[in-house]
């Protein structure tokens, strides 16, 4: 009876969805009916990286008025030719612009933007576009290290919550990072979270170690492990999978998620989520290609475009009054009042740094090409989109460098 | 009727050569009978329309000029693996470690795509990415053969353990050549020169690579039928006391012959690194080197018919991939669904080599006079055998 009740259910809910595809065709113009937008995935929803992009991919097209055949998702596409091919395919079947959410991607979507001149590619958290010279192919990423900050800001009043119910003493206030790989987005990453944290929790140290993956559930729980078995009184992470707020939540250690909400599964550890918003992005790049309009080579979202958002905070995990000090910084961070890489801040080998050659413009030898530190701060995300914050700052321990 | 003696309702009664007409029938029946077991479950889990769904599946692999010659392609890599592992089985050596052999190949490959670009011609940094290629492979696959010539190692274990130690050999150079560093990945090498890249035959990225493979069947098929080495291999293969008794040096045979399996991984390897994707992961194999056993043995160890066993797998793939696309389907599903239809194709082989005999019902008994039924049948097992 239960099957026949599903079954029935299922029926409904696809002629509804039949339905809703109908009615939503007849919002765009009928010389656009033809166009086509296509997304090429790593993994699949499975993955919290990968289902944050596919949610933001159907709103963007749901939003847009585009209906369910104007717009292909290929999941499971693998970091190489794989990509090309999909990429390829996806212009064969008509699309007029293709995203790519993987940072392996970035290469076989330049191959592909160079054998279809007329369809445009773009690609998240690439580093290329702004040096191929192409006029198809473009990178995008967001100031994701202001809503770390914010999330380490959040971080930071839970161990000081800590300290003040004595569970702690002010040096035992030690942060644990589930990294994926050793590279500018991971540090960037890592490293505004933990300046959000100590901007709360000025004691707070943190030790960081990598999994060499950017969706292996069982290194990532096994790491969390590691961490919290080392003396981390509070976990984040960066990478894709369930692994490090499970095993927080097993462990009973309050954890700061990444990409999204983990409160579902983690009711009495998750405190907050920062994540990437790319519906505005994408949106806009949509728009930009219905209407002919020539696209940027970089794109950077940030808080004022939505595109950096946090999760609701879990009241029931985090300290009281996070969530109006989250707003109350996040509006200072809007103003400039707030640097996130505020060299004032941190130190680098116990000495403030005062000017810092990046590589922006990757090669093989990974040439220090421009200088990014201007008015007291590091300025990330300005001469590329991805981020270019690959220092090593004092208070951080790596645990490990297998993977760098 | 003699209680003692009671005949099974159902018993198994091996076959013996069945008219290929016949055998393809068996297997055509297994096909029709997945595709409908699928249907079911599709219709039952999904709500769509089954002939929809494999319709999409063919689709998939012949849609578009481009999805056929990727489908070509990948046909080529895995018959290209499958064809390496075959002289090895024959012989009775169990070679596991095509994955490891693959990437041995493709690794030696890559390094002189990134350390010899600039030092060579670009004819002769080709030339020297394939033979690096084919040694790389073949020498991944000689380590477990001489072991297993000289010491009488277990060629299973070792092969497989082949695969992961050229698996962190890759993990390893990958950190030395990523770009940008830190990111685990080499991405696309000599992009812009395009140094150390397999040639192009006109528009045609892959046909090359397919080029490649058919000559290597043709090779495969004749030396395995028709040279002496491959008469030697399968007598080796057959018994190897055998072999021993009219003088065929076995431990050579085995060595050479994971030679020629490694050699041939090799191929592959360039193939797939100078050839295609153009930069070396530990996944480029993509596990083509355990499904190529599959291959293999789904074909009885035949290159000619192991076209066919790599075109079905690859189109099984390649479709499960479309319907998970389309359908916004879990690719788990269309995993399912490859997974009850090789099923099928395995388990009809079994029915090709054996029949099922039911017991004669009891009226049938009593018409005939028991003892005399009891040897006729007797007889007719033997004959069957």
């Amino acid at each position: 009876m239960k099957k026949i009740t599903a079954l029935l259910l299922a029926l409904v809910m696809v002629f509804a969805l039949c339905a809703c595809g109908g009615n939503s065709g007849s919002k765009i113009d009928t010389d656009k009916a033809d166009f086509k937008v296509g997304f090429i995935c790593l993994h699949d929803e499975n993955s919290t990286y990968d289902l944050n992009f596919i949610n933001a991919a159907k709103a963007a097209c749901e939003n847009l008025g585009l209906s369910e055949d104007q717009y292909i998702i290929k999941t499971n596409i693998p970091e190489g030719q794989e990509c090309y091919n999909a990429a390829a395919d996806l212009a064969d079947a008509g699309c007029s612009v293709v995203f790519a959410d993987s940072f392996g991607h970035e290469d076989y979507m330049i191959q592909a933007a160079k054998e279809f001149p007329e369809v445009q590619f773009c690609h998240a958290t690439g580093t290329k576009a702004h040096t191929e010279g192409l006029d198809n192919y473009h990178n995008a990423f967001a100031s994701i290290y202001e809503g770390r900050f914010l999330a380490g800001v959040a971080a930071g009043m839970k161990l000081n919550e800590m300290i003040d119910n004595g569970e702690i003493t002010a040096e035992e206030a030690l942060i644990g990072y589930v990294g994926a790989f050793t590279y500018a987005e991971v540090i960037s990453g890592y490293t505004s979270f933990f300046l959000g944290a100590r901007y709360m929790c000025p004691s707070a140290t943190m030790k960081v170690t990598f999994t060499g993956s950017w969706y292996d559930e069982a290194a990532e729980k096994e790491a969390a492990n590691k961490l919290i078995s080392d003396g981390c009184v509070l976990i984040s992470q960066h990478a894709d999978s369930m692994g490090a707020p499970t095993a927080c939540e097993k462990a009973g250690v309050p954890d700061v998620s990444y990409n999204g909400s983990t409160v579902d599964a983690c009711p009495n550890t998750f405190i907050v989520s920062s994540r990437i918003d790319w519906t505005p992005y994408y949106e806009m790049v949509i728009k930009a290609v219905m209407n002919g309009e020539a696209l940027d080579a970089d794109w950077t979202g940030t808080l004022a475009t939505g595109s950096v958002v946090l999760t609701d905070v879990n009241e029931a995990v985090a300290a009281a009054g996070t969530a109006d000090k989250i707003a109350e910084v996040k509006a200072a961070l809007e103003a400039g009042e707030i640097k996130v890489f505020d060299t004032a801040t941190f130190t680098v080998g116990g000495k403030t740094l005062d000017s810092y050659k990046a590589d922006v413009d990757t090669d093989a030898d990974y040439t220090a090409d421009t200088e990014v530190i201007s008015d007291g701060a590091f300025n990330e995300s300005v001469f590329r989109s991805a981020p270019y914050f690959d220092i090593q700052i004092d208070g951080i321990t790596l645990l490990d460098q297998n993977f760098g | 009727m003699n209680k003692q003696n009671k005949e099974p309702l159902v018993h198994i009664v091996k076959r013996g050569a069945m008219p290929w007409y016949k055998a393809w029938a068996i297997r055509g029946i297994a096909l029709v009978a997945a595709l409908l077991l699928c249907a079911v479950i599709t219709t039952v889990c999904t709500g769509l329309d089954p002939v929809k769904v494999y319709d999409t599946m063919i689709q998939g692999n012949f849609g578009s000029e481009r999805k056929i010659w990727i489908l070509l392609q990948n046909i080529a890599i895995l018959l290209c693996i499958s064809l390496a592992v075959t002289p090895a089985f024959k012989m009775k050596f169990w070679n596991i470690g095509a994955e490891g052999q693959v990437l041995a190949g493709g690794l030696a490959a890559a390094a002189c795509m990134i350390c010899l670009a600039d030092k060579l011609s670009p004819a002769m940094l080709i030339v020297v990415i394939c033979a690096a290629g084919v040694i790389g492979g073949a020498i991944w696959g000689f380590i477990p053969a001489f072991f297993k010539a000289k010491w009488n190692t277990n060629e299973t274990l070792f092969t497989l353990m082949m695969n992961y130690v050229a698996m962190q050999l890759v993990a390893y150079f990958t950190i030395v050549w990523e770009v940008p560093k830190g990111s685990g990945k080499i991405g696309i090498i000599n992009q812009s020169t395009e140094l150390g890249w397999l040639p192009q035959i006109g528009d045609y990225k892959y046909l090359l690579n397919v080029l490649v493979v058919v000559a290597i069947t043709v090779f495969v098929y004749i030396y395995m039928n028709y040279s002496k080495h491959g008469y030697e291999l399968s007598v080796v293969g057959e018994s190897e006391r055998t072999a021993r008794y009219v003088g065929i040096k076995v431990d050579r045979v085995i060595m050479r012959t994971m030679l020629l399996s490694g050699a041939i991984c090799g191929v592959a390897g360039v193939l797939l690194v100078s050839g295609t994707d153009h930069t070396i992961t530990t996944t480029i194999s993509d596990g083509r080197g355990f499904t190529a056993v599959m291959v293999s043995w789904l074909a009885k160890f035949n290159p000619i018919t192991m076209i066919f066993t790599s075109f079905l797998l690859v189109f099984m793939d390649r479709g499960a991939g479309e319907i998970s696309t389309v359908f916004s389907l879990n690719q788990s599903f269309a995993d399912i669904l490859c997974g009850v239809i090789i099923f099928f194709i395995i388990g009809c082989e079994f029915f090709i080599s054996y029949k099922l005999s039911f017991r004669k019902s009891e009226k049938a008994d009593k018409t005939e006079a028991g003892e005399q039924s009891d040897a006729d049948e007797k007889k007719e097992v033997k004959e069957d055998v």
